[in-house]
């Protein structure tokens, strides 16, 4: 693997925009950290979901499902286990979960995906609360030293590896292989990829990434109990965020999910029942207006600008 | 027995559900995941209509029926041609539909919940027991599956033995090679999905006159649809029917046996098997 000077000094930028981001603790403990931990979470989620669903065009609505399966394995691990081996357990698990879901599902058209997808989080859900009912167990509480910064600073770790793992699978043959898949799925067949193969093994990486999520924000939920771990609305949230930012580069969900955390907070500080109202409007305007994403319109107006000096 | 006929009653409007469904899918080619908000919607205007004015859901039906017609046929000209005509292919029409239409599941949800809350509603319609072979059920599910019976008869007959039906079934078939033979392939697929959520509609105003409903309870329903429209096979009534009776004995066996939170994981599990074992559908060949 050789680097270009490019290569070097992005990962430097990287590196630098990292530390930075690290320093939030040291200036605020209130609100702005909240505010952090929420993105800091959404990017991570939005990130690798993108990087399952960028290339493949699948739309994973997965995510509440291995999240809520990673804040279980906190949950009842927490008094036996160090916590960092749980995070790495969850994402254990999570991986092995989204095999078995890719090898049902991926074989097939993205219709029974997507179908599938969108009730694996309620299936768990039931099977977790019957198994409590039958058990006489009602939640789970979660009770560790972690605060607030050791939360944000563990996502943010999680986050960078999600970038690190993105821009590598970008430079492997399963890169490749995977823009094959989502440019013409035919023509990627013939030319020898085993495209069932490719597709399972990068949905491992967001079913990981998505319970380890899961098991670092445990703590600071304390209690824990199934309709809280598997709301389902998370999945449209990540979906949301990744195209609103454009599925098609590495960064492009983090223009998302800014924006969209902001709007979201607002809205639901101010008309709490009006948040399902907005996620709808938001699915509209990425299929009508941005169907790139805001990547997609950077680069419509790059293509535009050189075209005029081109002229 | 009693579990088996119970089945059968709940099967027989799931039915109803999923035709509306597959009529949108396989004719349409538009995944309507907003499938489960109309069919709530139908029942909140069957409850409304039953709590004010003391009409009966029967002859709401009638009511129902041209309003969600219409209000789909607006949708699908106004939201999902325009998807239609851009798509260059068959997966990206896929991914935009499936986007566009959670968006309007999403928008649907928040207008029921700010125009009615976030109540359940329900009320008693002919809440009187039925004696069928020994054993006694609800008055008002009998009627929904009676009524179920009836419009699914009518569809399928419309389907097969009339000239649009079987423009329909041309489409469903061969979209391609439907249009060169002079089939209106535009107008149909609206007609057939505004038909669709019609028949989704009418399926929401019975199956509120006996299971309680809420602003959010359409997710579920559209799952229950699209597991069925895959089992039967899409484009399939026949299978459509049996895949629904199949699913309504099975979710009353296991909510009478096991546990009646498990339902949906019920469904679940019948729905992979289908993936794993025949991904065509119940009756569907296998494509070379």
């Amino acid at each position: 693997m050789s680097l270009t000077g490019t290569d070097i000094r992005n990962l430097c930028f990287a590196t630098l925009a990292f530390a930075i981001c690290a320093l939030l603790p040291f200036g605020d403990n209130g609100y702005w950290l909240g505010l952090g931990v929420t993105i800091a979470m959404f990017t991570t989620l939005a990130t690798s979901w993108a990087l399952f669903s960028g290339p493949t065009h699948y739309i994973s609505l997965a995510t509440a499902a291995f999240f809520g399966v990673g804040t279980y394995v906190t949950g009842l691990g927490i008094e036996t286990l160090p916590f960092w081996s749980l995070v790495g357990l969850a994402g254990l698990i999570g991986a092995v979960l989204a095999a078995l879901v890719g090898l049902a599902t991926l074989r097939l058209s993205g219709v029974y995906f997507v179908i599938f997808t969108l009730g694996l989080a309620e299936l768990v859900r039931q099977v977790i609360t019957w198994v409590q009912n039958n058990t006489g167990q009602k939640g789970l509480y979660v009770l560790t030293d972690l605060d607030e910064a050791g939360i944000y600073w563990w996502l943010l770790g999680l986050a960078a590896v999600v970038f690190l793992t993105g821009w590598l699978i970008g430079r492997s043959r399963l890169g490749f292989a995977l823009r094959i898949i989502g440019d013409d799925e035919t023509v990627a067949d013939h030319s020898g990829i085993n495209t069932a193969r490719a597709k399972v093994l990068l949905f491992m990486v967001p079913g990981a990434v998505a319970a380890m999520t899961g098991a670092i924000l445990a703590p600071r939920y304390v209690y824990i109990e199934p309709s809280l771990a598997f709301a389902p609305i998370l999945s449209f949230q990540v979906v949301i965020m990744a195209l609103l930012g454009g599925a098609s580069r590495l960064w492009g969900p983090l223009v998302g999910v800014i924006p969209f955390t902001f709007l979201l907070e607002a809205v639901s500080s101010n008309f709490p029942n009006q948040t399902t109202l907005v996620i709808g409007v938001a699915f509209l305007v990425i299929v009508y207006l941005l169907p790139g994403g805001f990547v997609g319109l950077l680069d419509k107006i790059m293509y535009r600008v050189n075209a005029k000096e081109r002229s | 027995m009693d579990i088996l006929i119970t089945g059968i009653l709940l099967g027989g409007t799931y039915a109803l559900i999923a035709m509306g469904l597959n009529l949108q899918y396989g004719v349409a080619r538009i995944m309507n995941l907003a499938n489960g908000e109309i069919l709530v919607a139908g029942g909140y205007f069957a409850f409304i209509a039953y709590t004010s004015t003391q009409l009966s859901p029967i002859l709401t039906i009638f009511l129902v029926a041209p309003l969600a017609f219409a209000l789909n046929w607006l949708i699908y000209r106004v939201m999902l041609q325009p998807l239609v005509n851009r798509a260059k292919n068959r997966g990206q029409l896929e991914t935009d539909s499936i986007l566009a239409t959670f968006g309007l599941s999403f928008i649907g949800v928040g207008l029921m919940l700010s125009f009615f809350g976030g109540d359940y509603f329900s009320y008693s319609f002919m809440a009187v027991p039925v004696e069928l072979l020994g054993n006694t059920y609800g008055a008002n599910r009998v009627l929904s599956f009676v009524m179920a019976v009836l419009i699914c008869g009518a569809l399928y007959l419309w389907l097969n033995h009339s000239r649009p039906g079987l423009s329909i079934r041309a489409i469903a078939t061969a979209p391609a090679s439907a249009r060169l033979v002079g089939i209106d392939v535009k107008n149909l697929s609206a007609l057939a999905f505004a038909l669709g959520g019609a028949v989704t509609a009418v399926g929401g105003a019975l199956i509120s006159t006996y299971l309680t409903l809420d602003a959010s309870t359409g997710v579920v329903f559209t799952l229950k649809a699209l597991i069925i429209v895959i089992m039967g096979g899409v484009g399939d009534v026949r299978g459509t029917i049996i895949a629904a009776l199949l699913l309504g004995i099975l979710e009353t066996i296991v909510a009478s046996l096991l546990d009646p939170g498990l339902t949906l994981a019920a469904a679940y599990v019948m729905f992979l098997g289908i993936l794993l074992f025949r991904p065509q559908g119940l009756f569907g060949k296998k494509r070379t």
